[in-house]
Formats: C-alpha cells, structure tokens, sequence
C-alpha cells in the first residue's frame, strides 16, 4: 500500500496559501487510508474462505473417520473384500467399493482418452476455421450438460441398447455407466488438451513445416510431444473426474457393492454408496452414518493424489517455452 | 551439389510427389478420423436429446410446471422443484459471487508475493479437482448438523456456493489478467487509490469475464445432485416454501431459508428411480427442462464471450 | 522505376531460379507488387530494404509458408531450375516446395526434442528409417554448420540447453540434412550476438558451394560481406537488382543511393 506520504505540521503556511486549496487534507487523508485497509481485510477475508473450506472439508472427514476406525480396524478397511455396513454380518472392506470406482474409471477412461486425444488434434491442426467455431462451443456445451441426465441416458437409452447386442447384460452394469461417463469426461479432456496444443508456439510449427512435413506429421512429431505434459494434465483431470462421478454410477451401475473387475456385472462405486446411505435414514452419529465419512476420506485422497499429480504436469508444461 | 539418395533435384522431383502423395492419405484418414469422431460426439448428443425428447415432449404441459409431484405419474409436476432450484440458485448466487469476485480481485489486484498467497492459490486449484459429493459431505456435517441448519435451502445454497466457488474466483482472475497494466497506471497517475482503480477500472472491465463465469457457475450448480442428495434433501415434497412477502408482521420475512425443499435433479433422480415407466417419462421431461435451463445459461455465457472479446480490443 | 535485369548475372551464370511479375496479397492489401528477380545458382543472394518492405514475405514465397495462413493468394510465377516448376502455382504442393526449399527463421526455433532429433527431423519426414544413414546425414550436417564439435558428445541433450547462436546453426544443419536446393535465411543473426553473428556469417559464404542461398538481413554491412548480388526492395517493389559491389557503391537508383547511406529505413 503506498498512497501519498503527507507531512502535516511542517508545512509553511504560506505554501499552504500559495497552493489554493489542498485536496489532500490530512484528516481525509488518513480515514482514505483506513477505508483502504479496510476494504483489503474484507477482500483478504474472501480469499480465505476457499482455505477454510479446505480445511472444514478435512476436519469433518477426518474427525468422522476417527470416529469410524475406532470401531472398524484399518487393517480390515483395507484388506476385507466385503462391504456390508449395515448388515448384520458387517464387512467394511473398501476394496469391494474401490473395484467399482476403478472398473467404471477404465472404462470411461478407454472412451475420453482416445476420443478426446482425436478431438483435440483434430480442432487444434486440422479443422477449418469454421469447423472450430461452431466444435468448441458444442462441445462445451456437451460438458454443461447435468451429470443426472447422463446416468438417465445411461439407464435407459444406453443399457437397452447394449442389452440388444448382449442379451445378459443385467440393467445395472459398470459398462454402460462408464461408457457414458467416458462421453461426458470427453469434453475436459480436449478442450484442455487443445489449450495445450495451441500453446505450442507457432514458430515451431513453421519450422516443421519448412521441412516438408505434413499436417499429421507435424502434430505427431512436434505438436504433440511440445504439449506432453498439458494433454497429460488432461488425462489426469478426466480421471480425476471419473472416480468422483457420482450420479451417472449411482443410477446405471447400481447400488450393491460388488468386488468385481467385469464391466458387464452390477457394482458400487465409493460415490454410489454415499447416495445409497443417503437415501437412507441412518441416525447422526451412528457407525452407518461414519462410514460415509471414511468412504469420503478415501475417495478425496484418491482425487487429491491425481490432482497433485496434475499440477505438476501442468507447472512444468508452462515451463517449456 | 552432393547428390544424396533423398536429395531432390529434379530428377528425383517424381519421388518426392510419390512420397508427398503418401503422406498425405495419412493427412487426409486423420482429417476423416477427427471429423468421425467429431460426428459421434454429435450423435450421442442428438441421441440424449431425442430420447429425452421422444419420451419427455408429450408430457410437457403447463400443468407441469404448476403441479406438485403426486404418487400419480400423469398429473405429477415439478413446482416445487423449479420454485426450489430458483430459491435454492438465488442462495448461491448471493453468496458465491461477492467471495469469489471479492476472492479474485484479492488475488490478482492485492495479494504480496507470500506464503499466505501461494496457500490460497494452490486452495483454489485443489478445490476445484474436488468431487462434488465430497462438498455434500461437508455440508452434511457442517451446515446440516453443526450450524442445525437442517436440509434447508439454505443449507443446499451454501453447499453449492462452496462448489462453484472456485468457477467463478478462476474466470474472475482470468478476465482480471486481461486488462493491461497501463489502465491502471493511467487511473493512479490521476491520483485514484487502489480501490478505486479496482472499482473504477478493473471491476468494470472485467465484468463480462466475470458474468461468464458466474452463469457457468450457476448452470453448474443447477445440475448438481450429488452433494444435494448428500446432505439428504431427498423427500417428497408438495408444498412451496413461505413466501417472503405474506407475513404482515414483517416487510420481508426469510423463512423460506430454512423450510425443507426439492429441486429440479432431485425430482429427476426421485422419478428415475421409481419402476413404473410412466414415472420415467416424467424423468424424461424433468430432464428436458434442466437441459435446456443449462445449456441456454452456457449458450448465454459463451455469447457473452464472443460478443465482448470481439468488442474489446486492448 | 525498378532497375533489375538478368544482365546484372555474370555471362557465365547458371540461373536457379527465375521471379517474374510475382504479386503477393495479404486478402486486399497487396505486399508485393511484380517482382522479377533472378537467383544465380551457388551464389548468395541478399534482400536488403527498410523494416515493412516485403522483403521477408517475398521470401517467405519461395517456400510457400504463406500457405499456412488463410487469404492470401500468389500471382505471377517463380521458375525453380533445372526443371522450371512454378513453385507458386496452385497445383504445386507447397509440401513438395519445402522438401526443395529449406528454411533458416529470424529467430531459432528448434523442436523441444534432443539436438539429434532435430538435425534428423527433416530424414524422418520424409520416412527415412536406416539408422546408420541418418547417424552419417546428422554428423554431415552438424559438420556442415560447424556445430558437431561442440555437440558430438551431447548428441541427446535437448536443444533449448544451447545457447542461442548453436541453436541457430542447429537450424541450419537442421535445414542442410536434406540437402535442400536453395536455402532461404530470415535475418538469421537479429537475435544473436556479433561473435555468434560473424560465426554465422561465415558458415554463410562456406555454405554457397553446397547450396544456393537468399538471405533477408536488416543490416547493410552483413549484405555487403556475404552476398555477390544485392536486391533492394523498398515498399514492396523491388528498386534495384545489382551485383553487391555496385549496389553499395554506385546504385542507379536514387532511392537505393539514400537508404544505403542511412538517410532512412
């Protein structure tokens, strides 16, 4: 903060005088100074409301968490296969929720990536003018559309469709939750992965170019490894996306928890076990109302794990030029 | 000159154009994949919407927008839910645009190159790689138990504000960065203080970035139902919240705040989840009016961005 | 008017290439206005003018990188000898140009790949696979830019680890690797400093026994020292067409006479 340093008492009067009228008069000149300071605080506050949320998201699930793993052992968290809180014969091995997450992560993964790694070049060095115009928008909107619209599409247009190429295919299955989770996720990934492409700078492409090199070769050899690290940035946001994805899984895949790895079996997710407890009316406080809590834990330690990674990437992609 | 076995002078000009001609139907098959791929993308957004709208369309009628939802599929509506989800946005709104602006303006106007700076930003970017459910979690324990605020609109709109938060401090320090440095110059050099370069200058300038952001935000938050479900909003609701203006005894009262409510992908998740068929078609319909309340706010946002990108040239 | 004829060429001179009535638009705004121009194959050929001239654009022709920009169009032709193919007629795949062509940028551009991998991009455009021909085209081509002695040891470090003059001699091996017929330079050495400046300068005047050279520079004295012919370009006309010896002692045009005394430009 630097306003305009006034010495108030040695001034000579008749400096005052020959000046007019001062429009800095000390008085104002301080209460200006306090406004200043004051709207800083206000504004600082603001700011520090994204860390306090952090820091309540923390608080709440670890304190739940302790809470949970005073009843429940980590070792049985972590190596049970069963996830049955609210059975009689209570497991709570998360490994049967986590098979789920993963599972409909790999699927959606082997949809985002190849689809959005084309997407991406394609808008980025091929299309027309035109063509980008009117993609880019589009393609932001299939990004806005709600995640609860999906899951219907997902249960009722997708999972009859598959049914009629694979007749056992049960109404709730991973494959066709991740396969439109993929679709949905397609939009992060090359809209972020273009960015990265674009940022690559025209120079270097020219240089390509010069050589005789073609469209395909120059995105090939020089765009894309330039932009290794931002489209790897992508990838790792649409992971991120897909294992915290809760409403399309909840609604196409089911609510059972189910270690499996086969796409075409019903499962829950971490995500889609919160909704169910949710749904249901466990009492604050209860050991079925914690679990959600150490579910939460888990799955944002998953998702932090990936972001942290992302931001590496994406720090040294901005170092490159 | 050397004369390589890939060297070109003319005699060798008919390889290079044999080779040119091969390079380029790699050229042209991944021109085709992208437009493919581009076309499928398409297709699976003309597919959502047509089924959506084959199974919605005869079912959207005035009575829908003015029914409370019923154990009866054909006369069940969404009042509740669209009256819920305006009050519930208006709650975010409020909150989340003043502390995501005011966050924003923080960071890019006065923040000193700190420890304390570097923490807030890095918030920011993890905040946003956060799950939504996981803000339903928070919600759950905080505002639904701790502050006793219940499953209230109140209590969803402060949850979606947490969410949208760091949407709207992004396109706030992004449309913020826009505005070269010399404006500011030329507004101190007229003896303006901070504040008033920021109000003055950095906040008006900014505000179509800002709009864009914010209605981005919101379009988000309108789809939202994980972190909704969460704090367990899910109930059968058939009645509208107190209206703000009915009491006598005073001008304006707020306890629709705090009465329990529905919102739009709530009832759709609440239909989805019945078997009967005729129910799904309710769905379908719910469905088609939260898309095309999203997707007209994102078309908004995005015209708002052309539009003033083309108008402002700095 | 312009002063330029092929009568300017030695008797003896082979042509590389011949510009006749080349028109260059940018959309409407026209940038270069029927240039004819030769190019004496083996020779270096300077294009001198003040900052605006056209002298880049024009260059930028001669490997149709105008190509990569929408709204433009070319009239008029440029003959590559020996076999007269009008480099920029529309049925002439500017990838063919550039396999012809190569092209040194004002500043160095190398790819974020190792110094390897750079001088042997051109060899793999064009599928080249034999490792043992790309080790020897590479090491040829480094030798030619007089960089391999300070590189053949770090063949794998990524090229930004040089400095900025080895980058741009890394360009220009990255250019010779195909043995390109002409090579086009855009002021090379504005962004480098005198030492690096006189080593590329250097490798210029070597390089003219392997290659015909046209170079755009911004400076009057690395003209005079590097090329036999002078072409001073002014508004996007060509003014003056001359052996370097003349141009900048007894120009015919007035226009010339004044910028290369520094009166404007």
């Amino acid at each position: 903060m630097s306003s305009i340093p006034l010495k108030p008492a040695p001034q000579p009067l008749i400096v005052a005088a020959a000046a007019g009228r001062s429009l800095a008069i000390p008085s104002m000149n301080l209460r200006r100074r306090l406004t200043e300071r004051a709207i800083e605080a206000v504004l600082l506050l603001a700011a520090l409301v994204s860390v306090f949320t952090t820091l309540a998201i923390v608080a709440i699930l670890v304190w739940e968490s302790i809470a949970f793993f005073r009843t429940v052992p980590l070792l049985d968290f972590l190596t049970d296969t069963q996830w049955t809180p609210l059975f009689d014969d209570a497991h709570f091995g998360i490994i049967a929720l986590l098979s789920g997450t993963l599972t409909t992560t790999i699927v959606a993964l082997l949809v985002a990536i190849p689809l959005g790694t084309v997407l991406a070049i394609y808008l980025s060095e091929f299309a027309p003018f035109r063509v980008r115009e009117v993609a880019k928008p589009f393609l932001e909107m299939l990004g806005g559309v709600p995640t609860i619209v999906y899951g219907y599409f997902a249960l009722l247009f997708v999972t009859p469709l598959l049914q009629q190429i694979y007749p056992d295919l049960p109404g709730f299955n991973m494959l066709s939750a991740g396969l439109v989770m993929g679709i949905m996720i397609v939009p992060y990934v090359s809209s972020l992965s273009e960015d990265a492409m674009r940022a690559v700078p025209m120079n270097m492409r020219e240089a390509s170019y010069a050589m005789g090199a073609t469209r395909l070769q120059t995105a090939l050899f020089v765009v894309t490894p330039a932009a290794l690290s931002g489209i790897a940035s992508s990838y790792i946001l649409g992971i991120s996306r897909a294992v915290g994805e809760t409403m399309v899984v909840a609604i196409a895949a089911g609510m059972q928890p189910n270690f499996s790895f086969n796409p075409v079996e019903p499962a829950a997710t971490i995500t889609a076990y919160i909704v169910q407890v949710a749904l249901g009316d466990l009492p604050h406080g209860s050991l079925g109302y914690q679990t959600i809590f150490a579910a939460g834990l888990t799955l944002l330690l998953i998702t932090l794990l990936f972001n942290i990674i992302g931001h590496i990437l994406r720090k040294r992609f901005r170092e490159a030029y | 000159m050397t004369t390589l076995p890939l060297t070109s002078p003319a005699a060798d000009v008919d390889a290079i154009r044999r080779l040119i001609a091969r390079h380029k139907t790699w050229d042209w098959l991944f021109g085709l994949l992208g437009v493919f791929a581009l076309m499928f993308a398409m297709l699976v957004f003309a597919m959502l919407f047509g089924q959506m709208l084959k199974n919605g369309l005869p079912h959207l009628s005035w009575d829908f927008f003015t029914s409370f939802p019923s154990r009866r599929a054909a006369s069940a509506g969404i009042l509740s839910a669209w009256v819920g989800t305006v009050l519930v946005m208006l709650v975010t709104a409020l909150v989340a645009v003043p502390l995501g602006v005011g966050a924003g303006i923080y960071l890019e106007e006065y923040a000193p190159k700190n420890l304390l700076t570097d923490i807030i930003e890095i918030n920011v970017t993890n905040l946003a790689g956060v799950p939504s459910i996981i803000y339903g979690l928070l919600a759950l324990g905080l505002f639904v138990y701790q502050f006793g605020l219940g499953q209230s609109i109140a209590a969803a709109g402060l949850t979606l504000a947490l969410l949208i938060l760091p949407v709207v401090i992004v396109a706030t320090r992004e449309a913020i960065r826009t505005i070269p440095q010399n404006i500011r110059e030329g507004a101190y050099a007229c003896g303006a203080t901070k504040w008033q370069v920021v109000s003055h200058h950095v906040i008006p300038y900014s505000l179509p970035g800002i709009m864009t952001g914010v209605i981005i935000g919101l379009a988000r938050a309108i789809g939202e139902t994980a972190p909704i479900i969460t704090i367990g909003a899910l109930t059968f609701i058939a009645f509208l919240p107190p209206s703000p203006f009915g009491n006598p005894d005073q001008l304006i009262s707020f306890d629709w705040l705090t009465a329990p409510f529905t919102v739009m992908p709530i009832q759709m998740f609440n239909w989805i989840s019945r078997p009967e068929e005729a129910f799904q078609a309710n769905a379908a319909a719910a469905g088609l009016v939260l898309v095309v309340m999203t997707l007209s706010m994102n078309a908004v946002a995005i015209w708002i961005r052309y539009h003033f990108r083309k108008k402002i040239k700095w | 008017m312009s002063t330029i004829s092929t009568l300017a060429l030695k008797p003896q001179a082979e042509l590389k290439a011949q510009v006749n009535a080349l028109n260059f638009y940018y959309g409407d705004f026209q940038a270069l206005k029927g240039i004819d121009f030769p190019v004496e194959k083996n020779q270096v050929t300077a294009l001198i003018g003040p900052s605006g001239c056209g002298k880049s654009t024009f260059l930028r022709c001669f490997n149709r990188m105008h190509d990569l920009y929408p709204n433009m169009r070319y009239e008029g032709e440029i003959l590559l000898y020996p076999d007269g193919v009008n480099i920029v007629d529309r049925h002439v795949d500017p990838i063919e140009v550039r396999m012809r062509i190569s092209m040194v940028f004002q500043k160095p551009n190398p790819f974020p790949k190792s110094i390897y991998e750079n001088v042997a991009y051109g060899l793999r455009v064009r599928g080249l696979r034999n490792r043992a021909l790309i080790d020897e085209k590479v090491e040829e081509a480094l030798s030619a830019a007089a960089l391999w002695n300070e590189v053949k040891d770090r063949l794998n470090d990524l090229a930004f680890n040089l400095s900025g003059g080895q980058q741009q001699r890394l360009c220009i091996a990255r250019a010779l690797a195909t043995d390109p017929e002409i090579l086009l330079f855009d002021e090379p050495t504005s962004a480098l400093d005198p030492i690096a400046t006189a080593k590329i300068e250097e490798l210029v005047d070597e390089l003219k026994e392997k290659v015909t050279i046209l170079i755009v520079t911004h400076n009057m004295q690395q003209a005079a020292r590097v090329s036999a012919y002078t072409a001073f370009m002014y508004i996007g006309e060509l003014i003056e067409f001359d052996d370097t010896k003349k141009i900048f002692t007894n120009p015919s045009s007035k226009l010339t006479e004044e910028y290369i005394t520094g009166r404007f430009g």
